[in-house]
């Protein structure tokens, strides 16, 4: 790795003052991606600031409303231990158990992992191949190259890649939010708004500026938590990145669909919401296979394939089947 | 046009000291290593390791890892593929297994560090050491400290109570009871072995469980 500076961050207003003045400056928390990256020269900062000793963020706390708010330094395995999350929400204890390994999720923070970039090859190669994530204007080596793994929603010919994070898919479903501390004081970002398609400046995986410090991420009470259920696909059992995911939340009358909030991973370079099917899927009878189908498959009217990844097509609609079953057996 | 790649084995790392699988002595690293390595932003750094507490030197940008083996001489844990993929270089913090690559030693001043070296007692190896050897849990080694590290943590972690991607209900209770052979693989993913030993580690583990 490159020669760096490292330093402690004493509170978060000098956190973020510090981190708005330096445009070379990187918060490290649990280092998992970053340590990535910088290793993968895809991440060259001169300064470190460790934000691990920034106090109150890192609990997991039930709010007066019913919802459920986690600090940004909790850790991965902390989450999908706590026992409030399991009952309530086990998409999202899921989605957080199917991701990496049980060293990586003691070490890997919460708003770490919603920050995480690309898994794409291209971006993480040592020898600069054209990425315009890594090095703007540089082209995009997978729009034409080895793009299996690559989106089937809102890519651009600049970027086709995909977000990475398990529990982003999870948290987007929910409509969770993201609460950020920035030179102006306290925000909220929806989830589905916090992650952003490439257009023409893939670089910016996120609507966070210089000097934004995510502080906690806060899941609404839902009525469809408690049947919720994350379904991931991967090339291999365990240890891998999705393929293609789906995290479904659903409340039912009897056997009919009530309501039903489904996004999906491994598809595009955010979250991908499945808006249309949920409208489609309200009704629907859970044992009405042929009309689950159909209501899916409003979602993927917009769905454009690579060279190699037409098949994610078939199988995406596949998965959210399967997890929208498995979610309403739950109910 | 299609790209393929090749990525050499540990081909960036703190001091590049690790290639094709042959370490280097510091007295054959290229000469910007070198360099770096004099030049001097480096740091005190205090931690507890194995029990006792260590001081030592580091620049900010030395992980753990190279931490551990390069000033202090523990070579137990393992520079494998120094991206966090393979679990060689497995370690506690704070009694927790994490991947001592993919973390900065600075980042751990004052913690309580366990390494390989650490779990004998007066010469007597821990049971889990133990299992290893009565069940044949490797052929070449290399893997060998990351997967008993990991695997005495993973059993904490299912008396606590955790659940993993292969619980059927993760909103119930996890008991040891329900520590099966399938929960076992699943919890020790993140450790591989190239000799494919996975049968004989999955038996010494459920073995230590019963002996730990």
């Amino acid at each position: 790795m490159h020669p760096l500076t490292y330093s402690r961050a004493a509170d978060p207003a000098a956190a973020i003052a510090a981190h708005a003045q330096d445009p070379h400056l990187a918060f490290i928390a649990g280092g998992t991606d970053l340590l990535g990256l910088m290793k993968d020269r895809a991440a060259l900062p001169d300064r470190l600031m460790d934000i691990n000793g920034l106090p109150d963020m890192a609990r997991i706390e039930v709010l007066r409303d019913g919802g459920v708010r986690i600090g940004a330094l909790a850790r991965m395995s902390d989450v999908a231990a706590d026992e409030e999350i399991r009952r309530r929400f086990p998409v999202i204890t899921e989605s957080l158990l199917f991701a990496a390994s049980g060293q990586l999720r003691n070490m890997a923070s919460m708003g770490g992992n919603i920050m995480q970039r690309t898994r794409c090859a291209y971006f993480r190669d040592e020898d600069d191949l054209p990425c315009n994530k890594r090095k703007p204007g540089s082209g995009c080596a997978a729009r034409h190259g080895l793009n299996r793994l690559h989106a089937i929603f809102g890519w651009s010919d600049e970027c086709v890649a995909t977000h990475p994070s398990d529990v982003a898919v999870a948290l987007s479903a929910l409509d969770a939010k993201v609460v950020v501390r920035g030179r102006n004081g306290e925000r909220s970002i929806s989830f589905t708004e916090f992650h952003r398609l490439p257009g023409n400046t893939p670089n910016r995986d996120n609507v966070l500026d210089r000097g934004d410090l995510i502080v906690a991420i806060e899941v609404p009470d839902r009525i469809e938590g408690r049947a919720s259920h994350y379904l991931k696909l991967r090339d291999r059992e365990s240890y891998e990145f999705a393929l293609v995911s789906a995290a479904v939340a659903v409340a039912t009358n009897g056997l009919r669909i009530g309501s039903v909030r489904l996004a999906m991973g491994g598809v595009a370079h955010k979250p991908w919401r499945l808006t249309e099917a949920e409208s489609a899927l309200r009704g629907v009878s859970l044992d009405d296979v042929q009309a689950l189908r159909t209501a899916i498959a409003t979602s993927f009217v917009d769905a454009r394939p690579l060279a190699h990844n037409t098949f994610k097509i078939e199988l995406a609609q596949r998965v959210a089947l399967r997890a929208v079953q498995i979610a309403g057996a739950r109910a | 046009m299609v790209y393929l790649f090749v990525r050499p084995l540990g081909r960036i790392g703190g001091t590049k000291n690790f290639h094709a699988g042959v370490e280097l002595r510091p007295n054959e690293m290229n000469e910007s290593d070198t360099e770096e390595r004099q030049g001097d932003g480096r740091v005190h750094l205090s931690m507890m390791v194995n029990g006792a507490l260590r001081s030592l030197k580091v620049e900010p940008r030395m992980t753990l890892l190279d931490a551990l083996r390069e000033e202090l001489g523990l070579t137990g844990p393992k520079k494998s593929c120094d991206r966090g993929e393979c679990g060689a270089c497995t370690v506690h913090i704070e009694g927790r297994r994490i991947l001592s690559c993919m973390t900065l030693a600075v980042m751990h001043e004052g913690k309580q560090i366990t390494t390989i070296e650490g779990l004998e007692r007066d010469g007597r190896l821990h049971p889990l050491q133990q299992a290893f050897i009565e069940h044949d849990g490797f052929q070449c080694g290399f893997c060998t400290s990351g997967q008993i590290m990991s695997a005495l943590a993973m059993i904490q972690e299912a008396k606590a109570g955790w659940p993993s991607a292969a619980t059927a209900d993760v909103t119930k209770p996890f008991a040891t009871a329900d520590l099966s052979e399938a929960e076992i693989r699943e919890r020790m993913s993140g450790n591989l072995c190239r000799c494919s030993c996975y049968p004989n580690i999955v038996d010494a583990v459920v073995d230590a469980t019963r002996r730990i």
